[in-house]
């Protein structure tokens, strides 16, 4: 059944974008997007729809960050750690978040909702520390508001 | 704002009483006519490396092929850059229309914008002024389609042949040059790619002409450069100014009053230390950026600094090529080793002709660019990178 559903979600994507190699990262990023990783039999499966080997569909999904090839949380939590962010603080962001999930940076909760990972640079130099939770950024970042958010998105 | 800086309100200035007027009025010009202005305007790219703007689109125009591509650059992920963000955010229908003006002239039906994943969030915004413009294209018989594809986190994707790489479905490894995008890009085909700010200038200079243009900056360095100043700063933000400013001057206006250093262009940029903010210009002529201005002061480490930078290149190498994918982990293990005292002082000699050898062998910007942090941080902060 579960297998399925998958096939769906992917025959969905590739009917959208196309079957052409330039639809590749495009139906990737569809997939992590409703499943928050990429599975070995979620690429096998775009690589028979795409008429590609196997071993360039990971290729390509494993180069990218954001394509995760392991299980991911259902919220997956980046904090920025270039320069300006860790010289405003990034620690103690971290550490708040850890305290709160319980899990280290790099784990995912044991409930499969959270997981923490550190990423470079988000582009919110100005207003660091910053996140990314999912696509929505959280930026201006104290312990304090952390807390908050996280709060939030355990609540949902 | 003190009288020192000049501010300028080029690019992010108010959108024109009708939609798309300027692209309308450009629209019906010759294009020899059009790539004179921006010739004659001195328009260098600003994404960082400064290729003059018009030359890039008469080589690809005169490209004999059957397809040509426009590409706009929007995966900014230099560290301490976050000015195209903002002109996505407030003024997206300009840099929309400066990608209709190039297809125009080069003669391309197609053309893209890669945003870096990261910003994901500017996608609906900007997927609405798509629609926006392609209702005016319609009415104004302009035949270019402009689509958007989305990164997924990886730095290297900023240089123009890896990101043609990642829109086609593939690893994002950069390419050998030449041959250069104007002869060979997206698909092999001719292909003219843009950072996102240029695109904006070159609607401006269509807008209010070349030698309008030309009166702001300096000799080498014309028009204005919207800056992304962030650190030990309490005007951290977007700002717009002329290029060709001493860095005194900008120092002065930015500063905390207590700056040790700036690194000028990101981690793959210059860091300029305070004797030398004088005698330092912001531009092609001295340091060049693509924005980036982070301001350290007296408290921070340096040592910090360049580790944070390494960090990042080690991470952010696509790995391809040896000089890059080695030498990088090795200057940072080679810091840690100075530091810990478990190699001698002169080690950093031995790691700075490392840096030097990645900047002629490495294959991209990525690797070539890791010495002009390494070096400039290393040889101006010596006494931070030991004790």
């Amino acid at each position: 059944m579960a297998t399925n559903n998958n096939n769906q979600i992917i025959k969905t994507l590739v009917d959208k974008y196309g079957r052409d190699r330039t639809s590749l990262m495009p139906i990737l990023q569809g997939i992590v997007e409703q499943k928050n990783y990429l599975s070995d039999t979620d690429m096998t499966e775009v690589a028979r729809e795409l008429d590609l080997s196997a071993a360039q569909v990971y290729g390509t999904a494993t180069f990218y960050s954001f394509l995760d090839t392991v299980p991911r949380g259902k919220y997956v939590i980046r904090v920025c750690k270039t320069i300006t962010c860790d010289m405003h603080g990034k620690k103690l962001i971290v550490q708040t978040i850890e305290n709160m999930l319980k899990i280290k940076v790099g784990e995912t909760t044991q409930d499969k909702k959270f997981t923490l990972l550190q990423t470079n640079c988000l582009g919110w130099c100005h207003k660091g520390p910053s996140m990314l939770i999912n696509d929505e950024v959280y930026a201006d970042l104290t312990p304090e508001k952390t807390h908050e958010i996280i709060a939030e998105y355990m609540n949902k | 704002m003190s009288e020192l800086v000049q501010r300028v309100d080029l690019i992010f200035g108010e959108y024109s009483d009708q939609k798309y007027k300027t692209l309308a009025e450009t629209v019906g010009r010759s294009n020899e006519d059009i790539i004179k202005d921006l010739l004659d305007s001195g328009l260098k790219g600003r994404g960082g490396a400064g290729f003059p703007t018009a030359l890039k689109w008469k080589f690809t125009m005169e490209q004999p092929a059957d397809e040509r591509f426009v590409i706009c650059n929007a995966d900014e992920g230099e560290p301490g850059t976050f000015k195209d963000r903002e002109i996505l955010s407030k003024v997206p229908r300009k840099v929309f229309a400066g990608m209709a003006i190039c297809g125009k002239v080069i003669g391309a039906k197609r053309g893209f914008m890669y945003l870096r994943g990261e910003y994901k969030s500017l996608l609906p915004g900007l997927l609405k002024e798509i629609e926006i413009y392609d209702e005016t294209a319609k009415k104004l018989g302009i035949d270019f389609k402009i689509e958007i594809r989305m990164g997924s986190g990886a730095y290297i994707c900023g240089e123009e042949s890896a990101l043609f790489e990642s829109m086609e479905g593939k690893r994002g490894e950069p390419r050998n040059k030449p041959p250069y995008p104007t002869v060979s890009g997206f698909m092999n085909k001719p292909t003219v790619i843009n950072n996102v700010e240029t695109f904006v200038n070159v609607l401006m200079i269509c807008r209010i002409g070349p030698i309008q243009f030309r009166k702001l900056g300096t000799h080498d360095s014309r028009g204005s450069k919207v800056f992304s100043v962030s650190g030990d700063t309490p005007k951290a933000g977007i700002y717009e100014l002329e290029l060709g400013m001493p860095l005194a001057e900008f120092v002065e206006e930015f500063g905390d009053g207590d700056t040790k250093a700036v690194q000028v262009g990101g981690a793959s940029g210059f860091c300029v230390p305070r004797k030398k903010f004088k005698d330092t210009i912001i531009g092609f002529e001295g340091v060049p950026t693509g924005g980036s201005m982070m301001i350290f002061n007296s408290s921070r480490s340096m040592y910090n600094v360049l580790h944070n930078y390494l960090e990042f290149f080690e991470e952010e190498s696509c790995g391809q090529c040896t000089p890059c994918r080695v030498g990088c982990q090795q200057l940072r293990k080679g810091i840690e080793a100075v530091k810990r005292g478990d190699k001698p002082v002169v080690y950093l000699e031995q790691l700075m002709k490392l840096s030097e050898t990645m900047k002629i062998t490495a294959k991209c910007g990525l690797g070539q660019s890791v010495a002009n942090s390494f070096s400039s941080i290393v040889s101006n902060f010596k006494e931070e990178m030991i004790y």
